[in-house]
């Protein structure tokens, strides 16, 4: 495809020839507002007209790629199509003009659409009980981990380590330890938990294991029932990152492969945008004998009137203001209602079918390691390409002159040069084959016309170098 | 099920070298598949949103109600121009800004929120978004036991009380103690004798909120750095107030936080929210969360990209500075468009009026029998605390009565505060509004 990014030599905000602004409403206005000591000295913030505000940021938004734009495969983070109704419910004033401490009689609507959700939820991860309040995937598993704890805790027990294999995300040991865990990493076995790894790492002092199943490889791990005994038979609980739920829906849940709590990510699987890095919603999921330790408030029904419940015995409390991002909650519970069971069922399916299709027109051309039919995703080893003077970097940024983002790179760290690539289902087999095609065309290029690129992008190769060494991180800094 | 007939599904198989679409999950093994999931089957577009409009129809929304509630979460005017721009898929529908090269667009916004925001609050540098004001003020702890290694966090009772409970949690981890420091009785403000019995040589921050939880503006903040002398100065703010009120870079704040969901972010009943994070230069490697910087590219034309990346959880993983990865940068990108329509002057307005609305309505309450607005004695922003002799239950639903939704309850997390309840008003009033909360009140005594 012959792509061609927008670009401006757009200037920043601070840099435009000022203007009319828009009007603030009038209203009189007395002195001795505030104390004297207190009173602001300068304010350094561009006074421009609309028009030059608009048209500032719709310049910028047209240097940059959207999943609107085209293919988005970027692995583990199931960059599917947003379907534009969810947005304009989620734009409806009684979703946006609704403050949260209106008394419950006020707020029913709202108020019923989180308990239907968390009902969903309960039934898509298979568990007993949801809480709605997370931010994003890493609160949720923050929020998992003080409730490991808390478990423990209330029966008499201090575990302090959490168990993650190689290839897990980074946010898993981040919070395993934000959350005052020791971190124990254990080795993979075939792209797998090595069973043996796991079992001497195993010991009283494990409080959980986090795993993603499928994993980051793309494979399912099928020994999750004896992984799960296992934990289970040394008294510590399992907990399932649920950046790769895409790929199990209406198949298996993690309830049912015996998981104790469960992370959804609203902004993959659920279909929410990802809006250029958030907002997300990160709901989580327990078991009944984990339900008392979940963050207030809950949503309840009494078979009339829903209400928010403070009333929950042994509550780790609060791990964000108010209940969680309401706004994409709305998107969320309108994506589940659009795909129903079989619809989700589908999903899984053609992410999958899509997965493996790509995987089988790339593995004539390129490494991929371990031979199994994956998941939702797949890894390229793209160490051959250093016998040309390439590298990984250089394969995705030329990707972005054919029109496409870039797979995830350099990640998991068990594979050399990762390409990580999630087609997600929303994709139609002539765009998979013209992605296909791009990468073999890249191939046969002339190596220093990689090594330069990207040409079609609103800017040449970027230099993150630079940026580190010459650190600018706002005007301040700038003009200093 | 997907149509096994279709042509291109069947070509697809055979390139993978299965028959069937179940062939791809034969590794599932067989006691742990479900049967289907128990929920509905897809419906149209239509009666999806014919269904949740029926549902959704059961709120109340600011033009069914008149309401007096802030708390953490404000109603302010938000110009069209910000919904127009954030409602470009071009943005919405974008991931983080991986490839910086495709992502200009995205990462110049970030870039101009977070100098928009370091020139409000004289930070050097803001990060390009946190969850929200409590989860900002967690990480600001965790910073400050990080960069002094002491063990002690300094808190005061005036800050809402679901930040007190995520600050809680979030120092649990690291082992830092929570120390709540309390406020003068008579003025609302923060007490200095209490302050200065609580910071020792264990002490590793301290956070001051202004305005305070209670609107009310803390003018003795040189006292406070007086008492707290080196110790890592951590301020909380409603950005709003900003417009008018002295930056917490020009009274010695050495980390800011906060919720920029004021700066053109509608309620959305909770969230999404804007976790404001900003410090001076010194500690930027210490910080949490995503940066922008700025750059040039290969041909050495201006560019962006996200920088100190090595403190993050995808390169330093148990080492990193948070556990942060998806955070709210469509929400930054709001802000920094609403600030740039509402200009210098219009904040600096819009900060006034809201100053001046809030203390007429509290006299005008306080002029009604059996009222008392505000019920301390000091310089408020857009929230003050009302106190009457009647009981607050019957206020609340007399007003319900009204179409008048009260401001928040304190007395079930401030015992000290019986009967009271905090009332916020903001430019998006009318007069009228004013007028029937006072009427309605008026009819009780």
């Amino acid at each position: 495809m012959n792509y061609h990014q927008s670009r401006y030599d757009e200037p920043l905000i601070f840099e435009i020839e000022e203007g009319e602004p828009i009007k603030v409403p009038n209203y009189p206005i007395k002195d001795n507002m505030i104390p004297k000591n207190l009173k602001r000295k300068g304010l350094d913030i561009p006074t421009l007209s609309e028009e030059s505000v608009v048209r500032h940021y719709t310049r910028l938004s047209q240097m940059n790629y959207g999943i609107d734009t085209g293919f988005y495969p970027l692995g583990s983070c199931t960059m599917k199509y947003n379907r534009k109704v969810m947005e304009e419910i989620a734009g409806w004033r009684e979703v946006t003009n609704v403050h949260p401490y209106q008394d419950d009689a006020a707020v029913q609507g709202s108020l019923e659409i989180m308990y239907r959700l968390q009902r969903m939820l309960c039934e898509i991860g298979g568990v007993d009980a949801v809480t709605l309040q997370p931010a994003a995937g890493a609160q949720g598993e923050f929020t998992g981990l003080l409730i490991t704890r808390a478990y423990h805790e209330l029966n008499g027990e201090k575990r302090n380590e959490v168990i993650l294999p190689d290839s897990s995300h980074g946010t898993n040991p981040a919070s395993a330890v934000m959350a005052g865990y020791d971190v124990v990493e254990i080795p993979s076995k075939a792209g797998c938990v090595d069973l043996e790894a796991l079992s001497s790492a195993v010991s009283k002092d494990t409080a959980v294991l986090m795993l993603t199943n499928p994993n980051l490889l793309g494979l399912f791990e099928k020994d999750v029932v004896r992984i799960s005994k296992l934990l289970h038979d040394h008294g510590a609980l399992l907990y399932y990152d649920g950046a790769n739920l895409n790929a199990i829906m209406g198949i298996t849940t993690p309830g049912k492969m015996d998981f104790d709590i469960v992370h959804f990510n609203l902004h993959k699987t659920f279909g929410t945008p990802h809006g250029g890095g958030g907002p997300g919603g990160g709901p989580l999921g327990v078991k009944k004998h984990l339900e008392k330790f979940l963050p207030i408030p809950s949503v309840e029904y009494n078979g009339s009137k829903y209400h928010l419940d403070y009333d929950r015995s042994h509550s780790i409390g609060k791990i964000k203001g108010f209940y969680g991002n309401f706004n994409v909650l709305v998107k969320a519970y309108v994506y589940i209602k659009l795909m129903g069971s079989d619809g989700l069922k589908e999903v899984t399916e053609r992410a999958v079918l899509n997965a493996n299709y790509l995987k089988a027109r790339l593995e004539k051309h390129f490494d991929i390691p371990f031979k199994n039919h994956r998941k939702h995703e797949f890894v390229v080893d793209g160490s051959k390409l250093k016998e040309r003077g390439l590298r990984t970097l250089d394969l995705a940024k030329r990707l972005l002159d054919y029109g496409f983002h870039a797979p995830t790179i350099y990640f998991p760290h068990l594979v050399e040069e990762a390409m990580m690539i999630e087609p997600t289902e929303t994709e139609s087999k002539e765009t998979l084959d013209d992605f296909v095609d791009a990468m073999i065309k890249i191939l046969n290029e002339d190596v220093e016309l990689v090594k330069n690129a990207p040409y079609n992008t609103s800017v040449r190769r970027v230099s993150e170098v630079e940026a580190a060494r010459n650190l600018i991180l706002s005007m301040r800094m700038y003009e200093k | 099920m997907m149509c096994p007939d279709n042509p291109k599904i069947k070509e697809m198989l055979r390139t993978i070298g299965v028959s069937s679409v179940n062939e791809l999950f034969s590794d599932i093994p067989r006691e742990v598949r479900i049967e289907r999931l128990n929920l509905p089957d897809g419906k149209c577009e239509l009666d999806v949103k014919k269904e949740i409009e029926a549902i959704l129809k059961k709120n109340k929304t600011t033009d069914d109600i008149v309401s007096f509630l802030g708390a953490g979460i404000y109603d302010h005017f938000i110009p069209s121009a910000v919904f127009s721009i954030i409602g470009r898929s071009e943005f919405y529908t974008s991931y983080t800004p991986y490839q910086a090269e495709a992502s200009q667009g995205m990462l110049q916004a970030l870039f101009e929120y977070q100098s928009l925001m370091a020139e409000l609050t004289g930070m050097d540098a803001i990060n390009s978004s946190m969850y929200d004001g409590a989860t900002a003020l967690g990480e600001a702890a965790l910073m400050c036991a990080r960069l002094s290694h002491k063990s002690e966090f300094i808190f005061p009772r005036t800050i809402h009380w679901e930040k007190k409970s995520v600050l809680d949690n979030y120092s649990k981890g690291c082992g830092l103690k929570l120390k709540e420091v309390g406020y003068n009785a008579e003025n609302g403000k923060i007490d200095l004798k209490h302050l200065k019995e609580l910071v020792n040589e264990d002490t590793a921050g301290v956070y001051i909120e202004n305005p305070n939880f209670f609107g009310v503006l803390e003018d003795e903040i040189d006292k406070v750095k007086e008492i707290i002398g080196n110790v890592l100065f951590v301020v909380g703010v409603n950005p709003i107030s900003l417009g008018i009120v002295k930056a917490p870079g020009d009274y010695g704040a050495d980390i800011v936080v906060g919720d920029a969901q004021p700066l053109g972010n509608p309620m959305n009943f909770g969230g999404p929210l804007l976790g404001i994070f900003g410090c001076r230069k010194k500690w930027i490697r210490s910080m949490p969360g995503r940066v922008i910087g700025l750059t040039k590219d290969a041909n050495g034309k201006r560019a962006f990209c996200m920088t100190l990346q090595t403190r993050e959880q995808h390169i330093r993983r148990s080492k990193a500075t948070s556990n942060i990865c998806s955070n709210e940068s469509l929400c930054a990108v709001a802000t920094a468009v609403y600030l740039s329509l509402i200009g210098r002057d219009g904040l600096k307005k819009l900060a006034a009026i809201n100053i001046s609305k809030a203390r007429e309505l509290a006299q005008r309450i306080d002029g009604i029998d059996g009222f008392k607005a505000p019920l301390f004695n000091a310089h408020h922003f857009n929230e003050f605390v009302v106190s009457s002799s009647l009981d607050m239950d019957v206020v609340d639903e007399h007003l319900r009565e009204h179409g008048i939704q009260g401001g928040i309850r304190l007395n079930e997390h401030f015992e000290e505060l019986k009967n009271t309840a905090l009332y916020c008003t903001t430019e998006t009033h009318v007069a009228k509004a004013h007028d029937a909360l006072i009427k309605a009140l008026e009819e009780l005594v």
